[in-house]
């Protein structure tokens, strides 16, 4: 059966990866190639790689970047920020992008989506939108202006799939960064309304979140930044916890039942006496 | 050395593919469309990401169909299509109205119609159930393993051209097999250790 998916998104500002707060405020993380090949190694299902810079400057996609992260990218990768044409859809396709995600060019021009899925197939499209909770109503965010656009997310999402978008993810502004969950009560309004898969980021911080939002919705994939760079041990951890209850693609042995861990999810120090065990336990490498 | 060809017709995403074959170690890829560099190869993959029309196109544009016909059912070259590099190997496609395909494996490609509260399209890791003996899956460490999904159609054809299933509400065709022409509706290129042992596998059933 098909499996619930954990995300990871990586924030591209100056050719870095970012942590993103709010989306105002942004602290450096590391080279996006690292990024991707450590997130490959754990285990993630999916990345999703945006560049917040290029469509606000002005700048194209940065196709050598994606071409060299992608060398060693095996799981299925997500590219957006800066993309306004067919020829560089299609460049980047051949650079190993899987699906592209567009953001400020549907709030401009929505049929670009049919355009687009008509030559790629619509499951290479994704729909990349910040929402904003405005009085109380969520509306969809206009990022290059910094205000609400005033559409409300349900028409935004009805008019996306009327034009053959493959995919939604949503991106929550008031959750950014700020770990405080993802935000269910968006997602109980989007879940209800669409017909596509939905990804839902924004407010992650342990793998509870994930569960919750898995366990109370329809929603296919759930999408964290910050928390997979910050904490130790987050992907796998996340994946086993998950997997004893939900549907979850876990293909490693190593499942954390011998693992303690404290009220917010970390990882607690072993017993000395089994740590020197350890030293003696040989795990083989996999033969491919 | 085994030449291995990936076919470039515009809407692949080539380089996933290139970068999986290069990771195994095989220095002998190239990406092409040349017709000296296909009869020169020992094995095609023929990767896809697109509209199936948009696929036919441009594999006719290229000329391509002539050149892999004499190279697959005449030289019996094995060849491995990709998503939709899979789905043109079939008879043809719903998709945006009927459009032919290369017509190597009998069954047609039809639009994923799901009952239940299932979104199309089908997007994300599944689990297969092997149908038939084939060599693409002699070395994978689990007997359900994930791969890679993202299609909004599918290949219906008899049980025996069926290397796998998997289940979305309804069994779907995953992978096809005919001689020496196979097929998979996945992603290995982008199904991380389970993808690069089935290209493992492929490429050693090449002789």
């Amino acid at each position: 059966m098909l499996k619930k998916r954990v995300i990871a998104t990586l924030i591209i500002k100056n050719n870095i990866v970012v942590q993103s707060i709010n989306f105002n405020k942004y602290l450096p993380i590391g080279k996006p190639r690292i990024a991707v090949d450590f997130l490959d190694q754990w285990g993630v299902d999916e990345i999703i790689y945006l560049d917040i810079d290029a469509t606000r400057h002005g700048y194209e996609p940065n196709f050598e970047l994606i071409k060299n992260l992608a060398k060693k990218c095996f799981l299925p990768l997500t590219i957006g920020g800066g993309i306004k044409n067919i020829d560089q859809i299609k460049k980047l396709m051949k650079y190993g992008a899987d699906k592209i995600s567009l953001n400020s060019i549907l709030l401009s021009d929505i049929e670009f989506v049919k355009k687009t899925s008509s030559i790629f197939g619509s499951q290479c499209i994704v729909a990349s939108v910040d929402v904003i909770k405005v009085g109380g109503n969520y509306q969809v965010f206009d990022y290059l202006n910094s205000k609400s656009n005033k559409v409300s997310i349900v028409d935004f999402v009805r008019q996306l799939e009327d034009n053959g978008i493959g995919e939604i993810l949503i991106n929550s502004i008031d959750r950014d960064g700020t770990y405080k969950g993802f935000d269910m009560e968006l997602i109980n309004i989007i879940d209800p309304i669409s017909n596509v898969p939905v990804i839902i980021c924004g407010g992650a911080k342990t793998p509870k979140d994930f569960q919750e939002v898995f366990e109370n919705s329809n929603i296919s994939g759930a999408a964290a930044g910050n928390y997979f760079h910050f904490y130790e041990h987050s992907v796998t951890l996340t994946k086993s916890f998950l997997n004893r209850k939900l549907p979850i693609r876990f293909e490693t042995n190593f499942d954390y039942h011998e693992s303690d861990l404290s009220n917010d999810f970390r990882i607690l120090k072993k017993e000395d006496i089994f740590l020197e065990n350890m030293l003696f336990h040989k795990i083989e490498n996999e033969n491919i | 050395m085994k030449k291995i060809v990936i076919i470039d017709y515009g809407v692949g995403n080539v380089f996933s593919v290139y970068n999986a074959i290069k990771y195994l170690g095989y220095s002998n890829v190239k990406i092409t469309y040349d017709e000296k560099d296909i009869f020169s190869s020992d094995a095609i993959i023929l990767p896809g990401v697109g509209a199936f029309d948009e696929a036919m196109k441009n594999i006719t544009k290229r000329k391509l169909d002539k050149i892999l016909h004499e190279n697959v059912l005449i030289n019996k070259k094995p060849i491995l299509g990709v998503c939709v590099g899979m789905q043109i190997l079939s008879e043809g496609s719903d998709e945006n109205g009927w459009h032919k395909g290369l017509g190597w494996i009998p069954g047609k490609v039809k639009k994923l119609e799901l009952t239940q509260n299932l979104a199309v399209p089908h997007v994300g890791w599944n689990n297969l159930e092997i149908a038939n003996k084939s060599n693409l899956y002699l070395n994978q460490s689990n007997s359900n393993p994930h791969f890679y999904f993202d299609h909004s159609y599918y290949f219906e054809t008899e049980d025996k051209y069926v290397s796998s299933y998997c289940d979305y509400g309804i069994k779907i065709c995953a992978s096809v097999q005919n001689d020496n022409i196979y097929g998979v509706q996945f992603h290995p290129e982008k199904s991380q250790n389970n993808g690069l042992k089935l290209f493992r596998s492929f490429l050693n059933s090449v002789k």
